[in-house]
C-alpha cells in the first residue's frame, strides 16, 4: 500500500481544541518518554473528526504531536483494519462474514444491504450515506449473524430485520441496539436456562422446562 | 560462558552468542535472510530454523541465545524440511525473473534456492504483483521481488538514522516502502542495495550493466572523503562499473557512503588523457617529452623561493614524498598541502589525528562536536557515534552550526569563544566533560581553516587536557579530517620549510609577481584568479579547477589506477591497488614526478614503487604499518591565544560533490538535485 | 448441571446493571482489603490450588504464570489484560467487559498486586466501543471509590488501571503482539526469548492474562481455591463461560462446569442442533483455531482441555461452533482460511505466504476446481506452516484445514469428482 492509492485529503490537519484537550489526556496515560503508545487512540480521535479516515495530513500531525517518524504511523494506520485510508459513507456497515455469522446467515445480511442499498462489499452509494463492507469475526458470534454500524453492534439479524434496520437510518432514526429478534443479549431466545433466580428477580422469564 | 553442543560438537561461547553466531564459529552454515550481523534480529524469515532437544518446534537459531547445556542439531531431516518449506514460501510469489534481474549471480535468494529449492513449483494460484517505488535516484525497486527481510527498515532505522522506511499493510498485503513517495534522504543509502538480499533494491545508476561474474574485483580504498572506507573495485575491461563495500571492522565496517559508492562515474568524464601545453591561451596536446620538458625549464628557470608547490586533496603519499624530495632538493621551501588554508601542521601527531581511532569511538560514553558536520565530513565516523548512540548511555555535545545529525545532540551554541571557557573551566560544560569516563572531542577541519585556526587548534587541546580527555589509557582528542591526502602529507612534511610560503604567502606572491611557478599536484579546490601570471603546472587526473588555470598539463592517474598509499584521519596507511589503468597517456603520479626529475637532471633515488615505499618508510615509520594506526605521543601543539568570536561554519556546502571526480560524475550531480537543492532553497526561501 | 449458586458470573446476561453499586449487592469489592492482606505468596498459592488455568486459550496454570514474575524489582512492573477478543465463535470476554467489568477490575487489583504490578492496562479490541465505554465507567468509579489508584481499597497499595483500544487486528490476541500494541506499533508477536515475565510492555517485566482468568479471581479467593478446584475434573476444573453458535436452536453464552458433556452443554442450554442431534455434521469446540471434529467424537466428548485434546482437538477459548448437515463444510473451513489470510500479521514467512497459499486453494476446494494430489498439497502446505513461526497464528491457520482433511476427505474428493463431471457434460 502506499499513499499515492489514496486520496490527498487535505493539505492540515488540526485537532479541535476539544479533542487536543482529550489527546493531552491520553497521552497523560503513558508512562513518560512512551507517548508514542496514544498513537493508536489519537488516530481514532483524528478519523472521529475527520469524517471516518485518515487523511495523510492527520497521520503527519499525530505523528508529530507524538515525536513518532512518520513512517511509523503509517505503518499502524495501515496495519489496524478500523483506520480508514479513504473517505467513507456517513454510515459506515459492516457486516461480520466469518464462519459462525456465515452459518446463520450473513450471505442474506449482505443480501439485504444490496437490495436495500443497491452496494455490494467495498461500495459507498452514491449520496455517501452508506459504505457496505465485510470484517473479520466481530466477537458477537452466539447473536449471529452481527453488523457493526457506527460503534453500535445489530445482532441476531437476518435479512428482514437487515432491511429494516437500513430503513430506520435511511429515515434519519437511530436503530435499536443489540439482538434484533427480541432475546435478552446472549441469553437463549426464550429465556435463560441458568441464573434462574437472578432472572425472576429483573423481572426476566426464564426458559420453560420441559 | 554457556557450554552447548552442535551436531555433536561441545563448544563453549561467549554469554549472549546466538545459537547461529555459534554455528558459524563451527563453521557450519545456516542460511538466513533477515538476519545481518550488524542489523537487530527479527527472526520472521524463518529460514535459520534449527531443532533444540527439548524444543516441541524448530526454533529460530538467530534469535536463540546459547544455552548451557542446550543441543542443537542443524543436519534432521526436520530442519531440511522446514528450510525447504520456507524457501518454497518465499518463492511462490517471488518472480522468475532471474534472467533480467541485477542481482542475479550475488542473490541469497538464487543461492540458498540450490540447496534448499524444489525442482518445480506447487504454487498454481496468481502471483502477487507489487508496485514498485521511487527511493530516489540510487536505488532502483522492483518490489514484487520483495521477500519482506525487513533488512532495509532496519538499517535505515538503525544504521543510517533515517526512519523513512517502513513496512505497510498486513499479511500478504504487507508491503516494503516509503508510504508517501520519498527518496532515501541519507548519505549512506547505497548500502540498503547491499543489505537487500533480493533484486528488490538495486542500485540504480547500475542496472542492467554487468553480471558478477563478468566482473574483475579489486581491493582497494576509497579517497573521497578522509575515512578511508575499504572498497572493492569491480571492473570489466578498463572501467570502473561499481563501488562496494570491503568489511573492515576498524574503518567503516561493511558501509561505504554513496559518494564512496556512486561517485565513480566521474572517473569517465572530464579526464586529463594527455599532456596539455597552454599557448596562446589555449591548450594544445603535447606529447611527454615535450611537457616534462618545459616543466624542467620553467623549474629551472625560476629561483627555489619563486617556485612553490600546492599538494591537492586526493594526492598519494607516493607522488608527495616524490615531489617533496625532488622540488625541496632544488631548495624549493614554499610546500603546501592544505588548500582549505588550515592552520593545522606537523608539530605533534597526535594533534592532528583521530587519537580515539573510529573504532574507539564505540569506547567513549561522551562525544563532544566542535565546528563539524561529521555526517558530511566523514560519513562513516557519524555512523560509527550513531551506532555508538543506539548502544547506550552516549550523550553528544555541538558546539557549532546545528545540523541534524541522526543521533540527538545537546548544542552548546556556535560561539567558539566557548572554547577558551571551557577550557579555563569557566564554563559549565567542563564538569560535564570532566563527569564522562572516556570523552572524546571531534574538532572539524572546517574550524582549523578559520583565520584564527591555530588558537582554534591550541583551544581545543587546552580542553582535552583541563577535561580529562588525554590520559595514559585513552586519547579521546580527533580531528576528523576530510581530505585524503591531508595526515599522509602532514606525516611526510609536505609543509612550507623554514623561509617557505603558506598558502596565503605562495597566493600573495603569485600575485605580486614573486612567486613565478606553481606545482599543483591535484590541487583543485583554489580559484584560478588567485594565480596571477605565475607559470601553473598542473598535474592531476580531471579537468577541473586546477587544470582550467594550467600552463602546463602533466595528466596523472585517479585512486582507482593506482598503487598509491593514503593516511586516513585516524592516522592508519592503507593502500589502494590499481584497477584500470590510467586513460590514455596519463602515467602514475610518482612516476611522473621520477620523470620529471629525469628531465630535470636530478634523478629521484627510487625506480620502483618498492624503492619509494621503503623511502616512505624512512621518512616516517607511520607508512610502514600498513593497516594499523600506532598510538602518537601527546604533545604541544596550536598558537595559545583567544579564539575569535566568529561562529563557526561548516567546510562542506554539498556533501555529493566535494572533489574533482564526485564534481565529474552525473549520479552525484543527480543526488545533488534530489537532495541538497531542495534543502537549500528552503533554507534560502528561493523555492517555489 | 452447574448450580446457579456456583456460578461466578451472575450478570452474564446484563439483566442487571453493570454499575458499581449492582456490582457490589452481586458481592464484587466484597473484602477485596483483606484479600490483597494474605499477601503475594499466598494469593500465588492459592490460585495455583485453584487450578484455574488461562482461559485464553492456552489452558496455562494461572497461578504458575504469576509466580515467573520477578519477586523484587525496582521500577514498573505491568498487568496487561487482554481482552482484545476476536477468536471466531467465542465472545465470552464481551460479556464481563459490557455487565460485569467490576468483577474484571478488581481481579485486576487482586492480580496485580500478587505479581507486584505498578499499573494495569486493559487492551479492549476497538471493535468493542460499548463494552469499553462500560469498562471506562467502572474504572471511573473505581478510582473515585478508593478501589483502586492511590492506597487502593485501603490496603497502602498503589495501583493504576488505564483502558487501551485496539483497532482491529485479531493478531493483538497474541500476548506479545498485544504489547507491541500498547507500545504504539503494528501487532507483531515477538520472538521468546525474553518472555514478558522478564522483559514485557516497555521492556518490563509483565503478564498478560485474560479476562475470563482474571475476572473470576477475586470469586475464587473469596470463597476459596478448594471450592474452584472441587468443580470440574482433575487438572480440568472449575467453571468456564461457553459460546454456543452455529447451527443450534438457541445460540447462547452460558456458564457450565468444566468437563460437561458436549452434547448436553448444547441440548440443555443451546436448545440442541437444529433439527435434532442426529442432524449435526460436525463441532468445531474451542474457536477456529482447533480442529473441527465429526458427529462421532461430539456425541461423548467431554469439554474440557485435556478430553478435547485427547480427541485431537482443543478447549480452546471454549467457543462451540456447530454446524448441521446442510453445512457446507469445505466452505465454513475455507472461510477460516480467508479469515487466517486476512489476520495475518506479516513477518514470518511461512504465515505471511501460506495463508494466502491455503486460502486460494481452500477456495477452489470449495468449488471442487482442484485435482485430487491438491489435497495432498494442501496437507502438505500446512504442515509447512505449523511450528513454524514465531507465534500460533500459522498453527492456527494450520489445523481448521487439518482437520477438515482428516475428517471430511470424501466430501473433498466428491466435490472434485463432481467438478469434474460437470465439466465433462459441458
Amino acid at each position: 500500500m502506499s499513499a499515492s492509492e489514496t486520496p490527498a485529503g487535505p493539505a492540515t490537519f488540526e485537532f479541535t481544541a476539544d479533542n487536543l484537550a482529550l489527546a493531552q489526556r491520553i497521552i497523560a496515560k503513558y508512562p513518560e518518554g512512551r507517548q508514542a503508545s496514544a498513537v493508536m487512540p489519537l488516530l481514532d480521535l483524528a478519523q472521529r473528526q475527520h469524517d471516518n479516515w485518515l487523511p495523510r495530513a492527520a497521520m503527519d500531525y499525530v505523528a508529530g504531536m507524538l515525536g513518532m517518524a512518520p513512517i511509523r504511523v503509517y505503518e499502524v494506520a495501515s496495519f489496524y483494519t478500523m483506520y480508514n485510508l479513504k473517505p467513507v459513507g456517513k454510515h459506515f456497515v459492516q457486516v461480520c462474514t466469518t464462519t459462525p455469522c456465515w452459518l446463520r446467515g450473513s450471505d442474506e445480511v449482505l443480501a439485504a444491504c444490496k437490495r436495500k442499498l443497491g452496494i455490494g462489499p467495498g461500495e459507498t452509494t452514491a449520496d455517501g450515506q452508506f459504505t457496505v463492507v465485510e470484517v473479520e469475526c466481530a466477537g458477537a458470534c452466539v447473536n449471529a449473524p452481527v453488523i457493526s454500524l457506527d460503534d453500535v453492534y445489530y445482532e441476531d439479524l437476518d435479512g428482514p430485520s437487515t432491511e429494516a434496520l437500513l430503513d430506520t437510518l435511511i429515515r434519519g432514526e437511530k436503530p435499536k441496539p443489540g439482538p434484533q429478534n427480541g432475546r435478552i443479549n446472549s441469553a437463549p431466545i426464550g429465556g435463560p436456562t441458568t441464573l434462574i433466580e437472578m432472572a425472576q428477580r429483573n423481572g426476566v422469564k426464564p426458559a420453560s422446562q420441559e | 560462558m554457556p557450554k552447548l553442543t552442535i551436531d555433536g560438537i561441545e563448544l563453549e561461547v561467549a554469554p549472549g552468542t546466538s545459537v547461529l553466531q555459534a554455528c558459524e564459529q563451527l563453521g557450519i552454515e545456516v542460511p538466513r535472510f533477515c538476519y545481518h550481523e550488524k542489523l537487530s534480529v527479527p527472526a520472521n524469515c524463518r529460514m535459520c530454523l534449527v531443532e533444540m532437544e527439548k524444543a516441541p518446534k524448530p526454533i529460530a537459531s538467530c534469535a536463540m541465545p546459547c544455552g548451557e547445556g542446550m543441543v542443537i542439531k542443524t543436519d534432521t531431516e526436520t530442519v531440511h524440511k522446514a528450510r525447504k518449506g520456507v524457501m518454497e514460501f518465499l518463492l511462490i510469489n517471488h518472480p522468475l525473473d532471474c534472467p533480467i534481474c541485477d542481482q542475479g549471480g550475488e542473490c541469497d535468494l538464487q543461492d540458498q534456492a540450490v540447496g534448499y529449492g524444489f525442482d518445480r513449483g506447487r504454487y498454481g494460484e496468481e502471483k502477487r504483483a507489487v508496485k514498485d517505488k521511487n527511493l530516489g535516484p540510487l536505488i532502483k525497486t522492483i518490489m514484487t521481488r520483495c521477500i519482506h527481510c525487513t533488512r532495509c527498515i532496519r538499517f535505515s532505522d538503525e544504521i543510517a538514522g533515517v526512519s523513512v522506511m517502513g513496512a505497510t499493510g498486513r499479511g500478504e498485503h504487507m508491503e516494503i516502502g516509503t508510504y508517501v513517495e520519498a527518496a532515501v534522504s541519507s548519505e549512506m543509502s547505497g548500502n540498503l542495495v547491499d543489505v537487500c538480499p533480493v533484486g528488490a533494491l538495486t542500485s540504480k545508476p547500475y542496472a542492467f550493466t554487468a553480471r558478477p561474474w563478468e566482473l574483475r574485483k579489486t581491493e582497494s580504498v576509497d579517497v573521497l572523503d578522509a575515512v578511508g572506507s575499504n572498497i572493492r573495485i569491480d571492473t570489466r575491461g578498463g572501467e570502473v562499473l561499481r563501488i562496494l563495500p570491503r568489511l573492515n571492522e576498524a574503518v567503516n565496517e561493511e558501509w561505504i557512503s554513496d559518494k564512496t559508492r556512486y561517485a565513480h562515474d566521474g572517473l569517465k568524464r572530464q579526464r586529463l588523457d594527455r599532456p596539455y601545453i597552454r599557448e596562446n591561451g589555449k591548450l594544445r596536446a603535447a606529447s611527454w617529452e615535450e611537457a616534462l620538458a618545459l616543466a624542467a625549464t620553467k623549474l629551472k628557470g625560476s629561483a627555489p623561493e619563486k617556485i612553490a608547490a600546492i599538494a591537492g586533496d586526493l594526492a598519494d603519499a607516493e607522488s608527495l614524498l616524490a615531489l617533496k624530495d625532488l622540488l625541496g632538493g632544488m631548495g624549493v621551501a614554499s610546500l603546501e598541502s592544505r588548500q582549505d588554508g588550515s592552520a593545522i601542521d606537523a608539530t605533534s601527531r597526535a594533534g592532528y589525528i583521530f587519537n580515539s581511532t573510529i573504532a574507539g569511538i564505540e569506547q567513549a560514553d561522551h562525544v563532544f562536536l566542535i565546528g563539524t558536520n561529521p555526517r558530511w565530513e566523514g560519513a562513516l565516523v557519524n555512523a560509527r557515534i550513531r551506532k555508538r548512540y543506539l548502544q547506550g548511555g552516549l550523550t553528544v555535545t555541538v558546539l557549532g552550526p546545528r545540523v541534524d545529525l541522526t543521533f540527538p545532540i545537546e548544542h552548546l551554541g556556535n560561539d567558539a569563544t566557548l572554547l577558551n571557557a571551557i577550557a579555563d573551566g569557566s564554563h559549565p560544560y567542563a564538569e560535564t566533560l570532566k563527569a564522562a569516563k572516556k570523552p572524546l572531542l571531534i574538532l572539524g577541519s572546517g574550524a582549523l581553516a578559520r583565520p584564527d585556526g591555530a588558537a582554534v587548534w591550541a583551544a581545543a587541546r587546552a580542553v582535552a587536557e583541563a577535561c580529562g580527555l588525554v590520559r595514559e589509557d585513552w586519547n579521546g582528542f580527533n580531528v576528523l579530517h576530510r581530505a585524503a591526502s591531508r595526515v599522509g602529507a602532514l606525516d611526510l612534511g609536505f609543509l612550507p620549510a623554514k623561509g617557505g610560503r603558506d598558502l596565503a604567502g605562495i597566493l600573495d606572491g603569485a600575485r605580486k609577481g614573486e612567486v613565478e611557478v606553481v606545482y599543483l599536484l591535484g590541487a583543485d579546490e583554489i580559484e584560478a584568479q588567485h594565480f596571477g601570471r605565475a607559470f601553473v603546472i598542473y598535474q592531476g587526473h580531471h579537468g577541473d579547477r586546477g587544470a582550467h588555470r594550467a600552463d602546463l598539463i602533466l595528466p596523472g592517474a585517479a585512486y582507482t589506477e593506482k598503487n598509491a598509499t593514503y593516511v586516513n584521519t585516524e592516522g592508519r596507511a592503507q593502500h589502494t591497488r590499481q584497477a584500470t589503468f590510467p586513460v590514455g597517456e596519463a602515467r602514475e603520479d610518482w612516476k611522473i614526478i621520477r620523470a620529471l626529475s629525469g628531465a630535470l637532471g636530478k634523478p629521484l633515488p627510487y625506480d620502483t614503487l618498492q624503492q619509494l615505499r621503503k623511502r616512505l618508510a624512512d621518512a616516517n615509520p607511520a607508512f610502514a604499518q600498513i593497516d594499523r594506526v600506532t598510538p602518537a605521543a601527546w604533545g604541544a601543539f596550536g598558537t595559545a591565544g583567544a579564539v575569535a568570536a566568529a561562529p563557526f561554519t561548516l567546510p562542506v556546502e554539498n556533501f555529493y560533490m566535494t572533489d574533482a571526480i564526485s564534481r565529474a560524475s552525473a549520479t552525484m550531480a543527480e543526488c545533488t538535485e534530489a537532495f541538497v537543492s531542495p534543502a537549500v532553497a528552503e533554507r534560502t526561501g528561493t523555492h517555489g | 448441571m452447574l448450580r446457579d449458586e456456583d456460578r461466578i458470573y451472575t450478570n452474564l446476561y446484563g439483566f442487571e446493571d453493570f454499575r458499581l453499586d449492582a456490582a457490589r449487592k452481586r458481592g464484587d469489592w466484597d473484602g477485596t482489603k483483606d484479600i490483597l492482606a494474605r499477601g503475594r505468596d499466598t494469593i500465588i498459592e492459592q490460585m495455583k490450588e485453584s487450578g484455574m488455568r488461562g482461559r485464553g486459550g492456552a489452558g496455562f496454570s494461572t497461578g504458575l504464570k504469576w509466580s515467573f514474575m520477578p519477586k523484587k524489582v525496582d521500577g514498573p512492573v505491568y498487568l496487561v489484560i487482554n481482552a482484545d477478543e476476536g477468536e471466531p465463535g467465542t465472545c465470552k470476554d464481551r460479556e464481563i467487559l459490557r455487565h460485569d467489568p467490576h468483577k474484571l477490575i478488581e481481579g485486576c487489583l487482586i492480580a496485580g498486586f500478587a505479581i507486584g504490578a505498578t499499573a494495569c492496562y486493559i487492551y479492549i479490541r476497538g471493535e468493542f466501543y460499548h463494552e469499553a465505554s462500560n469498562v471506562q465507567v467502572a474504572i471511573d468509579e473505581a478510582y473515585a471509590s478508593g478501589l483502586i489508584g492511590k492506597n487502593a481499597c485501603g490496603s497502602g497499595y498503589d495501583y493504576d488501571v488505564y483502558l487501551h483500544k485496539g483497532a482491529g487486528a485479531y493478531i493483538c490476541g497474541e500476548e506479545t503482539a498485544l504489547i507491541e500494541s500498547i507500545e504504539g506499533k503494528k501487532g507483531q508477536p515477538r520472538n521468546k526469548p525474553p518472555f514478558p515475565a522478564n522483559a514485557g510492555l516497555y521492556s518490563r517485566p509483565t503478564t498478560v492474562n485474560n479476562v475470563e482468568s482474571i475476572a473470576g479471581v477475586p470469586t475464587i479467593l473469596r470463597r476459596g481455591p478448594a471450592w474452584f478446584a472441587g468443580l470440574g475434573r482433575p487438572k480440568n476444573a472449575g467453571t468456564k463461560l461457553f459460546c454456543i453458535s452455529g447451527h443450534v436452536n438457541k445460540p447462547c453464552n452460558v456458564e457450565e462446569e468444566m468437563g460437561i458433556p458436549l452434547k448436553e452443554l448444547i441440548e440443555r442450554h443451546a436448545g440442541g442442533v437444529r433439527g435434532g442431534w442426529d442432524n449435526l455434521l460436525a463441532i468445531i469446540p474451542g474457536g477456529s483455531s482447533v480442529p473441527v471434529m465429526p458427529k462421532s467424537v461430539c456425541d461423548t466428548v467431554l469439554m474440557d482441555f485435556d478430553s478435547l485434546r485427547e480427541v485431537g482437538s482443543g478447549l480452546g477459548t471454549a467457543a462451540v461452533i456447530v454446524m448441521d448437515k446442510s453445512t457446507d463444510i469445505v466452505k465454513a473451513i475455507a472461510r477460516l482460511s480467508k479469515f487466517y489470510m486476512h489476520e495475518s500479521c506479516g513477518q514470518c514467512t511461512p504465515c505471511r505466504e501460506g495463508t494466502g497459499w491455503l486460502a486460494r486453494v481452500m477456495d477452489r476446494m470449495v468449488r471442487g476446481q482442484a485435482r485430487l494430489d491438491e489435497i495432498d498439497m494442501l496437507y502438505d502446505v500446512t504442515k509447512q506452516i505449523e511450528g513454524r513461526t514465531i507465534c500460533a497464528l500459522g498453527d492456527a491457520a494450520a489445523w481448521p484445514v487439518q482437520g477438515l482433511i482428516r475428517h471430511f476427505r470424501p466430501e473433498m474428493e466428491a466435490r472434485i469428482a463432481a467438478y469434474r463431471q460437470s465439466i465433462a457434460a459441458e
